[in-house]
């Protein structure tokens, strides 16, 4: 493979992996992030379609193979831009499904659109591994070396430019690995220099507007904007979110979620802050002396503040700052607010200080970027309250839209970190939306008994206390058991405010659910119920899934258990949809959708490859479909479960996944590249050498790593970065190897399936991180990784047995 | 003699040649009234069609509707609505207030869009929002949020005056020129920012909130006659499924009940 080819697919497959990652981000501004994953996901079987397209077109595109390489790339560049925008007019209403059948159509047609760009781009790839079968390991290394390398460079880019423009590069890369290919070959130097043009003029001159996503009117941000008078006063792009900073002095802004409905402070003057155009947070105008806050002492969050005086505050979440305010209101000591997002905290502690009374710059606060809990784990102070902010939208909470979302903030763990960090009266303070039937509040209280009892508490009981309103919950976890003057104080703040005392030590049946009433089950019975014996009963009978959630299982927001969906749909139309958590379902529907077109995609070609040479393909059908398929499933199990574990330790779920995908991608390249020499050494156990590596390093891995973690935590980010890397530089060098091992036999053995291998190797990716997700929900990530070793014991097994027995055949063709 | 132009064709609009012809033929100076007056009959026949079509769909509408509250009757304290609700909702006609391209659906038990980013609420929640608060003719209503106008139709029917607030100018002036059309004269809508409620008619015997917020303002809490209740749905658009109910006893005292339309196994008891 000459350099310019390999550079070609290296970029091809970067642009590939940037687009997947983009696209992500447009679907989270546009509609929702789940409707993204599944969007997504079923447009990558476009990797699929390619698959079968070649079994049928390989031998007429192999003849003419540069050419095709670079209109299929071309196409791509062009597809990227021409598609996304035209799936961009699609009127598609995620909220409307419910009610609408047409929605579905609409989904499927925007299915169809994103689907090109991929189907182009792994046609090209495809047709290379089929036409330069005997250099099927650099063709690989050169296919995820790119992947990496465009993953982090996506992610740069990302911070730097807006969406649009980020898109429009794409497309221009696309037309440079054209550009690339054809420069291979003297012939066509000319058409090579024009697809350069096109990329510079796309990157220039596209307009923006068509290229950007369009969002939906029915997100907060949309609904702020049909009010007369507002006004978006800055906009920033990243990729953690599109941050829009919204001003409107003719019909002021009011967040305060959780505020009393006796509250006699107005609300001052705010800015609203909203990430993907949902999730508002705010920026309140207040003076030097902070008597405009007042109305902050009328939100539940409120409650420590009455329990621990002037205490050392950190705020996990800082949002538009509105805790720190209510910090300073309370006069705290000191304040450490943190920030995951960088750019947020540049909006609110910089661009829009003014506004907010330059609240980050008094000396008693200090913002730091970063994120919460490895925050936590590794600073030498000690805190009186740790207050974990509400920074995720009402409105997706309420309608079930949040599920899902792996955090590592909310987990038995994370809170047994916190308790550490606290000084002996210390407390921390999470507060949440009130969902009815509870589940999210009883899921915190759950989480945090255990925490409790894993600290040694003798009775986890008497260190809680719970208030509610009719749409927030606080929960107050105490180092040490609550005294009765504390009891007194939240019995108090609750019922000045008319809150509901939703929990405290020793409390009476009839003391809850005065003010905001709600139908059995109130919180207050299943909070005594499992602080009680009998709680694993309780969990195990209630209608939602309220156990604790873990760093194993970190799905705080999955409240979705099976025998809650009958009834549900029965009452659709009179209410019972909001009360699914959408995120489960609609990972279902992806995986169901994603195994009916793999199934065809996969079936199609047999017609044609049965019907043709049966010399060809020696009976070896069902072996390629298993070791190919098994392959495809393990690899991005393995990854995705590694990925979640390194979150722990890396602490920031951004730069987490973008150092493990970009390494993992990286040395499975040098693998593949490597796996060359291997199969030299040892024709006959290569494949086998190969899985028993991974298997071994996986299940060591398993094993050891939270221990090597715990070690690791305090050492410096960078530090910690390059480790993360040097741990997963032999796993994933192991793991490049069994394709490109496995698809280099198939060319010699049966070069007709080779593109069908391809295929099959596409739908199972797409396949493989929906069902890892789901795997992860009942049973746990660990599972997830035992489950990857025992599907690459399968492809070695097959291919011990059947594959790489299998003769090669006198080829025609395969020395291209 | 040459034929008399009624029209001159120098001053002739566009369609004057079309005029002209008309004018100069007999046959077709009969025959276009004629062909008016048909289409005028035939326009009144489907009318009544589709009015009678309308009835239909909007009977079946009720009859599920009176099923759907029969289901949720045990969490929302109400085993089906009142007669008085029913009728109300038999007498408004939705397909007045929802957009051309929706006619089919105006029966349906759906919210629909309107415009602004705002919908027409489903039938259902429109009809169990009313029938919370127990409204009667002496009565004055606020509602926050009129949208198409359908919900302040639906209360007026029950209620002595509906005061409705609206933000978006476009939507209230819509909203406005359709209840005037149709002839209701008890609902005053005015553009404003519904967040202080309307002081110079307060105190309210209820009070809907059909704008979705955060928090519940407490200027309209304060606004609300004591004995009073007021009603807000929760959710975002087209998903909005539970409500929360708000009473101001006779001391002033605030509750609010959260009601949720859907029936859920119960629990079961700690041991």
């Amino acid at each position: 493979m000459t350099l310019p080819l390999a550079l070609a697919v290296a970029l091809l497959s970067g642009a590939v992996m940037g687009y997947e990652i983009l696209l992500m981000r447009f679907f989270s501004v546009a509609q929702w992030h789940h409707f993204a994953y599944m969007v997504i996901g079923l447009a990558m079987l476009g990797f699929g379609v390619s698959g079968t397209f070649l079994v049928f077109a390989r031998e007429r595109l192999s003849t003419r193979f540069v050419p095709a390489f670079a209109t299929f790339a071309g196409f791509f560049g062009v597809t990227v831009v021409v598609a996304t925008s035209a799936a961009q007019l699609v009127p598609f209403n995620a909220l409307e499904v419910v009610w609408d059948p047409w929605q579905f159509a609409y989904l499927f047609v925007i299915y169809l659109l994103l689907a090109v760009p991929f189907f182009c781009a792994a046609t090209s790839i495809g047709l290379t591994l089929y036409v330069l079968r005997s250099g099927t390991a650099q063709v690989y290394r050169a296919d995820l070396m790119g992947a990496g390398f465009g993953a982090a460079v996506i992610v740069a880019v990302m911070f730097l430019l807006p969406i649009d423009r980020c898109l429009a590069a794409l497309g221009g890369v696309g037309l440079v690995a054209a550009g690339l290919a054809l420069a291979s070959e003297r012939r066509t130097r000319r058409p090579a220099a024009l697809c350069v043009v096109g990329a510079v003029a796309a990157m220039a001159f596209l307009p923006d507007e068509p290229l950007m996503p369009r969002l939906n009117p029915y997100k907060a941000l949309g609904q702020a904007l049909t009010v007369p008078g507002a006004e978006i006063v800055s906009e920033v792009s990243g990729p953690l979110g599109l941050l829009t900073a919204v001003r409107n002095d003719e019909v002021p802004l009011r967040h305060a979620p959780g505020l009393s409905l006796n509250a006699n402070a107005d609300i001052p003057e705010q800015l609203a802050v909203y990430t993907d155009g949902d999730a508002p947070t705010a920026v309140t105008r207040h003076g030097e002396a902070l008597s405009s806050s007042a109305y902050l002492d009328w939100r539940t969050a409120a409650l420590p503040y009455h329990l621990v005086a002037e205490p050392r505050v950190l705020v996990l979440g800082t949002g538009g700052g509105d805790e720190v305010l209510m910090a300073l209101h309370h006069r705290a000591r000191s304040v450490d607010a943190i920030e995951l997002n960088p750019q947020m905290a540049r909006l609110v502690g910089r661009d829009h200080a003014e506004f907010g009374g330059r609240i980050f710059e008094r000396p008693l606060v200090s913002l730091h970027v970063g994120e919460g809990r490895s925050f936590a784990a590794t600073t030498d102070e000690a805190y009186d309250l740790i207050q974990i902010s509400l920074l995720d939208p009402f409105s997706a909470a309420a309608s079930g839209l949040h599920a899902l979302n792996e955090s590592t903030l909310y987990t038995v763990e994370a809170f047994e970190t916190f308790l550490g960090r606290l000084t002996p009266d210390g407390m921390l303070a999470v507060t949440r939306w009130m969902r009815l039937p509870p589940r999210g509040s009883l899921k915190l209280a759950a989480t945090a008994l255990a925490a409790l009892e894993r600290t040694g508490a003798s009775r986890p009981r008497d260190h809680i206390a719970a208030v509610r309103a009719w749409n927030a919950v606080t929960l107050v976890v105490a180092k040490k058991p609550l005294t009765q003057d504390r009891i007194s104080m939240a019995r108090t703040f609750a019922n000045v405010r008319s809150f509901d005392l939703a929990y405290l030590p020793g409390i009476a049946a009839d003391e809850t659910n005065r003010f905001n009433v709600i139908g059995t089950p109130t919180v207050y019975q299943g909070i005594d119920a499992l602080a009680g014996s009998g709680a694993a009963e309780f969990v195990e009978s209630y209608p939602f899934d309220i156990a604790p959630a873990t760093d194993d299982r970190p799905y705080f927001f999955h409240f979705f258990k099976w025998r809650l969906l009958p009834e549900l749909l029965k009452m659709r139309t009179a209410g019972g949809i909001p009360f699914i958590e959408w995120g489960y379902v609609i990972l279902l529907a992806t995986l169901v959708q994603a195994l009916l077109a793999s199934a065809a995609l996969i079936l199609l070609p047999l017609t044609v490859l049965r019907g043709g040479a049966p010399s060809e393909s020696k009976g070896l059908f069902w072996s390629t479909a298993a070791c190919f398929g098994a392959i495809g499933l393990a690899f991005l199990f393995i990854e995705i479960s590694f990925m979640q574990r390194f979150v722990l330790l890396l602490g920031h779920p951004l730069y987490a996944v973008v150092v493990i995908l970009t390494g993992f991608l990286l040395f499975a390249g040098l693998g593949s590249g490597w796996s060359a020499k291997l199969r030299r050494r040892m024709p006959e156990r290569a494949v086998s050498w190969a899985v028993a590596g991974i298997v071994g390093l996986a299940l060591l891995y398993l094993a050891f790593l939270p221990a090597v973690f715990e070690v690791l935590r305090p050492l410096p980010e960078v530090a910690k970065v390059a480790v993360s890397l040097a741990l997963i530089a032999p796993l994933a060098f192991a793991m490049g190897m069994p394709f490109p091992l496995a698809l280099h036999r198939l060319g010699e053995a049966s070069p007709g399936l080779v593109p069908w291998a391809w295929g099959i190797n596409g739908c199972a990716s797409v396949v493989s991180a929906v069902l890892a997700a789901l795997i992860a929900i009942d049973w746990g990530f660990d599972a997830v990784i035992l489950a990857a070793c025992g599907l690459y014991a399968v492809a070695a097994i097959v291919y011990g047995v059947r594959l790489g027995k299998a003769p090669p055949i006198v080829s025609r063709d395969s020395g291209t | 003699m040459p034929n008399h132009d009624p029209i001159d064709p120098r001053y002739a609009p566009l369609p004057g040649r079309f005029a002209k012809f008309i004018a100069t033929r007999r046959d077709v100076r009969v025959a276009v009234p004629t062909a008016v007056a048909a289409c005028m009959i035939l326009a009144l026949v489907a009318g009544n069609v589709l009015a009678d079509a309308y009835d239909a769909a909007r009977n079946d509408l009720l009859e599920q509707i009176q099923r759907d509250a029969a289901d949720t009757g045990g969490l929302t304290g109400r085993r089906g609505f009142s007669p008085e609700t029913m009728a109300a909702l038999r007498r408004v006609p939705r397909h007045e207030f929802v957009r051309k391209e929706h006619l089919s659906l105006a029966y349906a038990n759906r919210p629909l869009p309107i415009g602004y980013g705002q919908t027409i609420s489903q039938p259902y929640i429109v009809a169990l929002m009313t029938d919370l608060l127990d409204l009667s003719r002496d009565q004055r209503l606020l509602e926050v949020g009129t949208g198409s106008g359908y919900q302040a139709a639906v209360a007026a029917e029950v209620a002595g005056h509906v005061y409705t607030v609206e933000i978006i100018g476009a939507l209230a002036g819509q909203a406005r020129d359709r209840l005037k059309n149709l002839g209701v004269a008890n609902v005053t809508v005015r553009r404003a920012d519904g967040y202080h409620g309307w002081p110079r008619h307060a105190p309210f015997d209820a009070i809907i909130v059909t704008a979705a917020a955060d928090h519940i303002p407490p200027p309209l809490v304060r606004q609300l006659r004591p004995g009073g209740r007021m009603v807000i749905p929760v959710g975002p658009r087209f998903l909005t499924q539970q409500l929360v109910l708000i009473e101001k006893a006779h001391d002033g005292r605030v509750t609010a009940r959260q009601l949720l339309p859907v029936r859920f196994v119960p629990l079961t008891r700690k041991p």
